[in-house]
């Protein structure tokens, strides 16, 4: 088996055992990208030569047989809207030009002191505002099971790069299904912990209300031990939570036996792939035969959510991207006053669908418009809350589709932003609930495209949520499925 | 609220809807979101913010007269800290980013008329 193959605990066990060493790891995942990445076009920036550093350098602790983080010598990707001390940062976003920022953010400060190799910056839509890679500023990326299909988004770039062997693992944010449909799409696992769960400070700001790190990985016992070095309270994020951290790995006993697993009815509608339904409703069985009790639920205000997401979600933006005016870093347009350089400034580095956000956020702010758009979403929004409250009296785990289909063409719905916000519908909720979730492979589609299965959880039950789909890994094989490259 | 089965998730989209945007009111928007749109920028946008707003009115479907604002996911206090500096800026690391600098300074156009 190639070593760009390895999976996060087989590749930290030989690195363990020194039956390999970081360099030729690294070596190999560089290699990989090398022979990929042309067609892949996962990566907006490669750091060659600080990986190979950061490999010699864990390969040092490695040999001192010090206790250590799984991670150390392993290496990953990061997806590029997250600050990295040293190597440029784009956001997928002309606005910020040649970005290098002053510090690490805490995701990335924790992977380097486990000792992580970061072998470069990911693709996404731009601003993390979208659900195909297609957004980012500088190139789509490409599904690696069919080059011809999205990878989803918006951290197409790390759930690509994972699929493909690129890197061991990768991180990825998720304010409305940006790590789990891209996971979905992809064929890998991918998990958004609870808000509050892993600090964000340092993540450049979509939507601050369901703003949220986590793992992209090739399986459930990668993501537990990636989430493990993620999190945990940090003084510079005010959201991060105090609550106790679990011994997420410990959590994986494959035991399911008597769990109550909740099906929502209104997450089985009209226009959903009849693939997707059968492999749902196939995981759902496979969960019963293992001594799960399958409970119908329901969650009556689901039809809601996209609106209300869209009215949130756009509403922070408009306020988060406020900041990019051309005067403390980022493209600054030549003009003739203050103001026109702010407009003309943002009018040439943001891309369209950065811009359409802005608008509909500051339209549901505006005068007169608040009360009906934005107070309104709020209400709707605790809504949606207590319907999960509700939902959690009978039973531990929601069961769902990721997403409504497989992975779509390329340009198959750019021209059509309504249509593309509307492909988020199983996702949404549990941002706006603030909700751990999970996406894993659960089936392939006639077009041999990956199904993902949802697994939403409690507040701060992680453990739960992993220790679920790793009973199904345990029992079926969609996990090792991987693409021909 | 239509029960479970009956609504699709893609059928808002085929719906009319009644909404009007007019090309000032989306200039107005444009100006307090500090973006200079071009026309076609403009045509575009106005026809995709009526239908995307449309859809959000499906919103109206639900009495919330009763419900309280939603704030935070979780119960959570404030988060406060001893007022004290606990970072280190790096002032040429943080200038390195200016599109235009003065010394230790932002160099920025006029902005007292």
């Amino acid at each position: 088996m190639s070593l760009f193959a390895l999976t996060l605990h087989e590749a930290s066990e030989k690195l363990r055992r020194r039956e390999i060493s970081s360099v030729e790891l690294t070596e190999a995942v560089l290699q990989r990208i090398a022979a990929t990445d042309d067609r892949v076009r996962a990566y907006l920036t490669l750091a060659r030569d600080s990986a190979m550093e950061q490999a010699k350098q864990a390969d040092a602790r490695l040999a001192s047989g010090q206790p250590s983080s799984p991670l150390l010598g392993v290496p990953l990707a990061v997806k590029d809207n997250f600050l990295t001390q040293g190597l440029r940062t784009t956001c997928a976003s002309k606005i910020l030009g040649d970005f290098m920022p002053p510090y690490d953010a805490t995701a990335v400060a924790k992977l380097r002191a486990a000792g992580a190799v970061i072998v470069g910056k990911t693709n996404l839509d731009e601003f993390a505002m979208g659900s195909s890679a297609e957004n980012s500023a500088f190139f789509p990326t490409c599904n690696p099971w069919n080059l011809q299909r999205i990878p989803g988004g918006s951290s197409g770039g790390s759930a690509a790069a994972v699929a493909a062997d690129q890197c061991i693992a990768a991180l990825g944010t998720d304010t409305g299904g940006s790590i789990r449909q891209p996971a979905a799409c992809c064929g890998v696992v991918g998990l958004k912990p609870t808000y509050g769960r892993v600090s964000r400070y340092g993540i450049i700001a979509f939507a601050s209300s369901m703003d949220q790190v986590g793992p992209m990985t090739k399986d459930t016992r990668d993501s537990a031990l990636l989430l493990q070095a993620l999190a945990g309270h940090d003084p510079a994020d005010s959201t991060s939570s105090n609550h106790a951290v679990a011994d997420y790995s410990a959590a994986l006993t494959g035991e399911v036996k008597n769990l109550r697993i909740g099906v929502p009815k209104e997450y089985f509608v009209g226009g959903m792939q009849p693939e997707v339904e059968k492999s749902v409703r196939e995981a759902i069985r496979q969960f019963e035969q293992a001594g799960a009790k399958i409970e119908e639920i329901s969650l009556p205000h689901t039809e809601y959510a996209v609106a209300v997401y869209y009215i949130v979600a756009t509403a922070e933006a408009s306020s988060n991207l406020a900041r990019y005016d051309g005067m403390r870093f980022g493209h600054r347009a030549d003009a003739k006053d203050l103001t026109e350089t702010y407009m003309i400034s943002r009018d040439e580095g943001f891309g369209s669908e950065v811009k359409r956000r802005i608008m509909l956020g500051t339209y549901v702010l505006s005068a007169g418009y608040y009360d009906a758009y934005y107070l309104k979403a709020q209400r709707v929004r605790r809504l949606i809350k207590e319907d999960f409250d509700n939902a959690f009296k009978r039973c531990d785990v929601i069961v769902t589709p990721t997403a409504p289909t497989t992975a779509f063409k390329i340009g198959e719905k750019t021209s059509d932003p309504l249509q593309m916000y509307l492909s988020d519908i199983y996702t949404i909720s549990i941002n706006l609930a603030g909700l751990p979730a999970l996406s894993l492979p659960c089936g392939l589609d006639n077009n041999n495209l990956p199904i993902g299965l949802q697994i939403i959880g409690k507040h701060f039950d992680e453990a739960t949520v992993l220790r679920v789909a790793d009973s199904y890994e345990q029992e079926t094989n969609w996990h090792n499925q991987k693409p021909k490259l | 609220m239509s029960g479970p089965g009956e609504w699709h998730w893609q059928r808002p989209y085929v719906k009319n809807f009644s909404m009007k945007l007019t090309r000032a009111s989306v200039q107005r928007v444009a100006t307090l979101a500090r973006l200079r749109l071009t026309d076609d920028e403009e045509s575009a946008l106005t026809g995709q913010l009526e239908q995307i707003l449309g859809y959000m009115d499906k919103l109206n479907e639900l009495d919330t007269a009763n419900v309280e604002l939603f704030s935070h996911a979780m119960d959570s206090a404030n988060a406060l800290r001893e007022d004290r500096v606990a970072n280190q800026p790096n002032t040429e690391a943080l200038l390195a980013n200016a599109p235009e600098r003065d010394e230790t300074f932002f160099r920025v156009p006029k902005i007292i008329e």
